[in-house]
């Protein structure tokens, strides 16, 4: 396992942003972690860099134990995860030029001298398909693709093991997202490095992730293997999720069954009581409303669901209750 | 005759740079009850033509030729203050941001009833009546509560159904919804379309829905207006665009959606849209499109016929149904 986190918590004052939340992912594999705003789904992101310090819970890298690390002893695996962020222009230092900014990484690091840093330099950008005239640019001058390109660069340069991608594509225009998204996973492949993928998107995580974890108010709900969760979605949240997002397609998506859920997500300040998803789930009875299932995988199949309907031999239906 | 008529409409802004063309030629017409979708990538012009029809753009800097009317009569040449009546009353226009569009200090109630009592002279009470009905029409529950509450008490699809309540208050003959959902979760958005639908079954409201999303258009419009580089280059309805897009773009842009993936692979839209500041006499895509020949350097492909109700901008249209 490259990433292992068990029972994750991180509340800020009153705000249970991430509440007992586990997951793993093994060498060379993209997680699509996915859910909506206030899901808390950002907030894993940044407990798995230390970006913020989780308030229980056990975050392992590479079978090491990073949840109290000093921020000294932190540095030398700072190596082994990167970031790439949703704005690229807003987490790429506007005085600094191209080179600078792929190149700080190895600098801070010391794992490159100014020379080696040049050479690496040209290769990342060379495999993240930018020309080499980029070097002396600054971040303005770039479109915003570009920027996200130099984001990747500067992300992977150190050839880290994990990188965490938060929506690393959603404010991108859906020609240049093609082409991200393209060179993400040519450079997964081509570097093996595992993924945690961030996204409110389902198509994009249909499209690069292996495995999905599906999240509502600070918990997985759902997770399973990407084809599994697509053909198959157990937690009505999940099936609501998969029927609320309009398909590109009007004969299909004005044929099909939608879920709508009703009311508002609740406040994240005060969940609540039972299944958290009970105030909008269609098909919740008593049980519900006081006992809270835990994530259970009945078929043992690696498609685990937090919903007391979901037995060995039923999967509830969503759809059915209208 | 159409509800609104734009017609060889090209707006352009002053600016440092020189002038920047936002909108190049366009016709267009919204029929009652209609939904249309102008839909297309970032400057593409889809806000800017839209957005030309209750005139807010900076009078200052916008450059506007052609016409625009909305029932006959000329918009682009109207006195401000006709204008002002229009604006609001028979064209009103959702944002995508509903946060920073509701003033934060007044209830939602009070900022519902403003418009009714300034646009339809109504009462005190009789607009609190009617703002309460606006609000049970958009969806939300418990509405005689709400109207007492504040922006900040509601969550991003309540407040966006507020604005949406705000807009059609006055029943407006024309609704302009700028990418009324981009920054809503899928679960309320499904909700929010599902208010347009509505207002447009039950008031017959022409509905302008200015959106970058395929899905969106696919789910609720009637017909479809794709930009490029401030033109339209392709004009259907929705059933005609999807089942046989004409011009490489539209195409190119269903193509690159991560749900159209090929083993593993999506298709990539190369190079980059043109600069605004220069408008030379070819095809605006032609260093993008897969379709290219010599006739598509020489001149700009006008947008022709290609089929009923169909409309497209390119000499060698594929697609054909």
């Amino acid at each position: 396992m490259i990433l292992k986190i068990d029972n994750l918590v991180k509340h800020y004052g009153p705000v249970r942003a991430v509440d007992g939340l586990s997951l793993e992912i093994g060498e060379g594999e993209v997680l699509g972690l996915v859910g909506e705003s206030g899901s808390g789904k950002s907030t894993v992101g940044k407990c798995v860099l230390r970006l913020t310090e989780p308030t229980s819970g056990t975050i392992e890298l590479g079978g090491r134990d990073i949840t109290h690390l000093s921020r000294r002893a932190l540095r030398p695996l700072r190596r082994d995860v990167h970031m790439v962020f949703q704005d690229p222009y807003s987490s790429l230092n506007p005085r600094f030029t191209i080179e600078r900014i792929v190149g700080e990484p190895l600098l801070r690091h010391k794992v490159a001298d100014r020379r080696e840093t040049s050479r690496r330099v040209s290769e990342m950008l060379e495999k993240v398909g930018l020309r080499q005239e980029m070097r002396s640019r600054f971040p303005h001058e770039l479109s915003g693709g570009q920027r996200q390109r130099v984001g990747l660069a500067r992300a992977l340069i150190l050839e880290p093991k994990l990188v965490v991608a938060d929506e690393p594509v959603s404010a991108l225009d859906v020609s240049v997202q093609a082409s991200v998204l393209n060179l993400i996973t040519d450079l997964q492949k081509d570097m093996g490095f595992s993924c945690l993928f961030i996204t409110h998107d389902l198509s994009v995580v249909e499209f690069l992730a292996d495995r999905i974890a599906v999240m509502y108010l600070g918990r997985i709900v759902e997770s399973g293997p990407t084809e599994e969760i697509f053909a198959g979605p157990r937690h009505p949240y999940t099936q609501a999720l998969l029927s609320a997002a309009p398909v590109a397609d009007p004969v299909r998506q004005r044929e099909r069954r939608r879920i709508v859920l009703g009311g508002d997500v609740p406040s994240p300040l005060d969940p609540p009581s039972g299944c958290r998803f009970h105030t909008r789930c269609p098909l919740a009875y008593d049980e519900c409303r006081s006992v809270e299932p835990a994530l259970h995988d009945p078929r043992g199949n690696g498609h685990p669901a937090a919903c007391h309907l979901v037995t060995a031999d039923r999967v509830p239906d969503a759809a059915a209750t209208r | 005759m159409s509800l609104l008529e734009i017609t060889d409409l090209s707006v352009g802004f002053d600016t440092e740079d020189g002038l920047v063309q936002a909108v190049r030629d366009i016709s267009l017409t919204l029929d009652e009850g209609e939904i249309l979708a102008l839909c297309g990538e970032s400057g593409c012009g889809k806000s800017v033509t839209a957005m030309s029809v209750p005139r807010l753009l900076p009078p200052d800097t916008t450059r506007l030729s052609g016409s625009v009317k909305l029932d006959g009569r000329e918009l682009t040449t109207l006195p401000e203050a006709e204008m002002r009546q229009v604006r609001g009353k028979s064209v009103s226009v959702v944002f995508q941001e509903p946060m920073t569009s509701l003033n934060p200090s007044f209830t939602v109630g009070y900022q519902i009833a403003e418009v009714l009592r300034r646009h339809e002279k109504l009462s005190r009470r009789d607009a609190d009546r009617r703002a309460t009905e606006l609000l049970e029409l958009v969806g939300i529950p418990a509405a005689a509560r709400r109207m007492k509450e504040y922006p900040h008490q509601l969550s991003g699809g309540m407040r966006q159904r507020v604005m949406i309540a705000i807009a059609v208050a006055c029943q407006p003959r024309v609704l302009i919804a700028d990418e009324p959902t981009t920054a809503l979760d899928v679960t309320i958005q499904a909700g929010v379309l599902d208010v347009f639908r509505d207002l447009r079954d039950r008031l017959g409201t022409a509905i302008i829905l200015i959106t970058h999303d395929l899905g969106v258009v696919a789910d609720i419009a009637d017909r479809a207006v794709v930009m490029y580089a401030g033109r339209a280059v392709e004009q259907a309805t929705v059933a005609e665009l999807f089942a046989a897009p004409r011009h490489p773009y539209t195409l190119g842009l269903m193509n690159a959606l991560p749900s159209a993936a090929v083993d593993g692979r999506l298709a990539e839209i190369p190079g980059m849209v043109p600069s605004p500041l220069s408008d030379p006499d070819e095809c605006a895509f032609h260093d993008r499109c897969p379709r290219v020949q010599t006739d598509c350097r020489m001149s700009r492909p006008p947008l022709v016929r290609q089929g009923e109700e169909h409309l497209a901008a390119c000499f060698h249209p594929g697609g054909q149904s």
